[in-house]
C-alpha cells in the first residue's frame, strides 16, 4: 500500500492547501458552422456547443467526487469568434447571444472566445467584432473576450492598440453600474496561445482538433507550504522543492485530463501548469514570494523570486505530464490574490513593479484597477509596452486592466467571487497621445543578437 | 477499481467498527488497514476494492462521509490513482 505519510500529504494539500484543478476547458472548433446566413450560423453553433459539452460539467463533477480532488471550473473555449462571423456578414452580437444561451444550456460558468487575432492587420470581420466588445460583454453573462494584436513573428499592430484603448473604456463605461464585468472579461494579447484553458484569454485555436480537453491546474498554497517548512534553506534547495511540488500538483492534473479525455471521448490536448491564485487566504502567489524571504511583494528583489518560481515550475511540472501546454506559469492577478492585494494597498507594489515582474512570469498585466479618467491612449500606451515585453521576449504577455469609472487611485473597488477586491492603482498619466494615434506596425524584432 | 478510505479525528469507541459495517453492507472488501493514535488524534488508512460494491461509487462515498460528520471526524473516500500518480513515477 501507498506509504501514509504519502496519504495524509495529499489529503492536507487538498484540505489545508487549496490544492485543486482550477478548469477542465473543452476546445471546440467552430469552422464547421460557417454560414452566409447569420441565424443558420448561429443555430449550428448552439447545437454543436450542446451536443459537444453536453456531460462536460456532470463528468467534471463526478470525477471531482471519485478522486476527491476539487475541479473548480468547467469551461468551453471556441474558434475565434471574428473567424464564424467575417463569412455571415451580420451582427456579430448574435453570436455573443447564442454563445451565451450555450453555455448556460450546458452549464459552464465562462465560454471563451469572442476574439479576433488581428497581430498584422484586420480581415474581413475582425473590425466589427472588436467594435462590438463592449456591448457583447455588457449584454452577456458568460462571455469572455480576447484579441491578440502582437506576436514575435509580425510585430505588433499599433492600429489595433489604439482601438483597444478605446474598446477597455467603453466596455467599462458600459458597466460602470454592474461592477465593471466588461473589461474584467477582456483580454488583450501578444503572442496568444491557442490551447489556453484560463478565462477569460481562452480560445481554441485554428490549429487545434475538433475538440480537445484542456487542463488548469493550480496551487499556488501548496507551494508556499512546501518553502515554508524550510526557513533555512538556500536558494537551490528552494527551486528543488518548488520542482518536486509541481510535480505532484501536475501529477493530479495529467490524471484528471487523461480520464476526463476517456469519459468523455474526446482527446487529451495539454496541461497547463499554471499557479493561478484566488483571493482565499493561503492561495496566493504573492505570499510564496514572501515566504522566499521578502517583506512585501513588490520589494526589491521580487523580479527575482518570481523568475526563479515561474521557471521552477515549469521544470518540475513538464516531466509530469506528457504534454504540457497554454500560458504555464505563475499568474500574478492583482485583485485574485490577497497578497498582491494588501501590496497595492501599502503601495510597496505599483504598476512598473507589476510590468517588471510581467517579463519574467507567465501572462502580464492581469485585472488592475485603473483610476476612472484614465484616457484611452494611456490605456493603449498600457497594452503597447506590455505588448513589447511579450515581442521581445518571445513570450506571451497579455493586459487585463479595469478601468474604475467614476473613482480615483487610493480607493478600492470589490469585483466579487474569483474576482476579488482591487486597489485602485496610481498610472502615470503623461500624454502618449501622439505616439498612439500614429498607427502603423511595431516591426518584428530581431531574433539573433540578443542582448 | 481500488479506493483510500482516510479518517483523522478524536479517538473514540466503535470508529473502525462503523467504517467497516459500511464496507461490508456495501459489499466493498477491505484489503488492508494501517491505524496509528498520534496524541489523541485517530489516524485510520483502509485500502478497499470497490470490485463487487453494491451501490455507485458516490453514494458509497456520501455514505461514508455522513459517519465522518455523525462522529465529527474527517473521513475521505478517494480512489487510488490519485496517491499512486502523485506519489510513483
Amino acid at each position: 500500500m501507498i506509504n501514509t505519510h504519502d496519504i495524509l500529504e495529499t489529503i492536507n494539500m487538498i484540505q489545508e492547501e487549496n490544492l485543486d484543478i482550477r478548469t477542465i476547458t473543452m476546445g471546440i472548433s467552430l469552422l464547421d458552422c460557417i454560414d452566409s446566413n447569420i441565424d443558420n450560423a448561429c443555430s449550428k453553433v448552439y447545437d454543436k456547443i450542446c451536443f459537444k459539452a453536453e456531460s462536460l460539467v456532470k463528468t467534471g463533477e463526478e470525477i471531482e467526487k471519485e478522486y476527491g480532488i476539487p475541479i473548480i471550473n468547467k469551461r468551453i473555449s471556441v474558434t475565434p469568434i471574428s473567424m464564424i462571423s467575417a463569412a455571415s456578414k451580420g451582427d456579430p452580437i448574435k453570436f455573443a447571444k447564442i454563445l451565451d444561451k450555450a453555455a448556460k444550456e450546458v452549464g459552464v460558468n465562462f465560454l471563451g472566445g469572442y476574439s479576433a487575432l488581428v497581430q498584422k492587420g484586420f480581415a474581413a470581420g475582425d473590425v466589427e467584432l472588436i467594435k462590438s466588445i463592449p456591448q457583447a460583454l455588457a449584454e452577456t453573462e458568460r462571455i469572455c473576450s480576447s484579441v491578440n494584436i502582437g506576436s514575435t513573428k509580425t510585430g505588433i499592430n499599433m492600429d489595433a492598440v489604439k482601438l483597444m484603448g478605446e474598446i477597455v473604456r467603453e466596455s467599462a463605461m458600459l458597466t460602470k453600474d454592474n461592477g465593471l464585468v466588461g473589461p474584467s472579461k477582456l483580454v488583450i494579447f501578444c503572442n496568444a496561445v491557442e490551447d489556453n484553458p484560463f478565462m477569460a484569454g481562452a480560445f481554441h485555436g485554428a490549429g487545434e482538433p475538433d475538440c480537445v480537453i484542456n487542463v488548469g491546474v493550480s496551487g499556488p498554497g501548496v507551494v508556499r507550504a512546501a518553502i515554508s517548512k524550510i526557513p533555512d534553506a538556500d536558494i537551490t534547495e528552494i527551486a528543488d522543492t518548488v520542482k518536486r511540488t509541481a510535480f505532484k500538483i501536475t501529477r493530479v492534473g495529467q490524471l484528471v485530463a487523461t480520464e476526463a479525455s476517456r469519459r468523455l471521448n474526446v482527446p487529451f490536448g495539454i496541461v497547463d501548469l499554471s499557479l493561478a491564485p484566488t483571493p482565499a487566504i493561503g492561495d496566493s502567489v504573492a505570499h510564496i514570494l514572501e515566504e522566499m524571504g521578502l517583506e512585501q511583494c513588490g520589494a526589491c528583489g521580487t523580479t527575482a523570486c518570481l523568475a526563479l518560481l515561474n521557471d521552477a515550475v515549469k521544470k518540475g511540472g513538464v516531466m509530469a505530464s506528457s504534454h504540457v501546454g497554454g500560458l504555464s506559469g505563475a499568474f500574478i492577478p492583482v485583485s485574485e490574490d490577497a497578497g498582491m492585494i494588501d501590496a497595492a494597498r501599502s503601495d510597496t507594489l505599483c504598476i512598473e513593479k507589476l510590468e517588471a515582474m510581467t517579463a519574467v512570469c507567465s501572462v502580464g498585466l492581469d485585472m488592475i484597477a485603473i483610476p476612472g479618467d484614465t484616457p484611452a491612449e494611456v490605456i493603449s500606451a498600457i497594452i503597447a509596452d506590455e505588448a513589447a515585453i511579450g515581442m521581445v521576449n518571445s513570450k506571451t504577455t497579455a493586459v487585463r486592466v479595469i478601468p474604475a469609472i467614476g473613482k480615483k487611485d487610493g480607493e478600492e473597488i470589490e469585483f466579487g467571487g474569483l474576482f476579488g477586491v482591487s486597489p485602485i492603482m496610481k498610472v502615470n498619466t503623461a500624454s502618449p497621445a501622439k505616439f498612439i494615434n500614429r498607427g502603423g506596425r511595431i516591426p518584428a524584432p530581431l531574433q539573433s543578437l540578443k542582448n | 477499481m481500488r479506493g483510500i478510505i482516510t479518517v483523522v479525528g478524536k479517538d473514540m469507541v466503535g470508529i473502525l467498527a462503523k467504517v467497516s459495517g459500511v464496507c461490508a453492507e456495501n459489499s466493498v472488501n477491505v484489503i488492508e488497514v494501517s491505524q496509528s493514535i498520534l496524541q489523541d488524534m485517530f489516524c485510520m488508512i483502509m485500502l478497499v476494492d470497490f470490485e463487487k460494491c453494491t451501490v455507485a461509487f458516490t453514494e458509497f462515498s456520501d455514505k461514508v462521509t455522513s459517519i465522518g460528520d455523525e462522529m465529527a471526524l474527517s473521513i475521505h473516500v478517494m480512489h487510488e490513482d490519485i496517491f499512486n500518480s502523485m506519489h510513483r513515477i
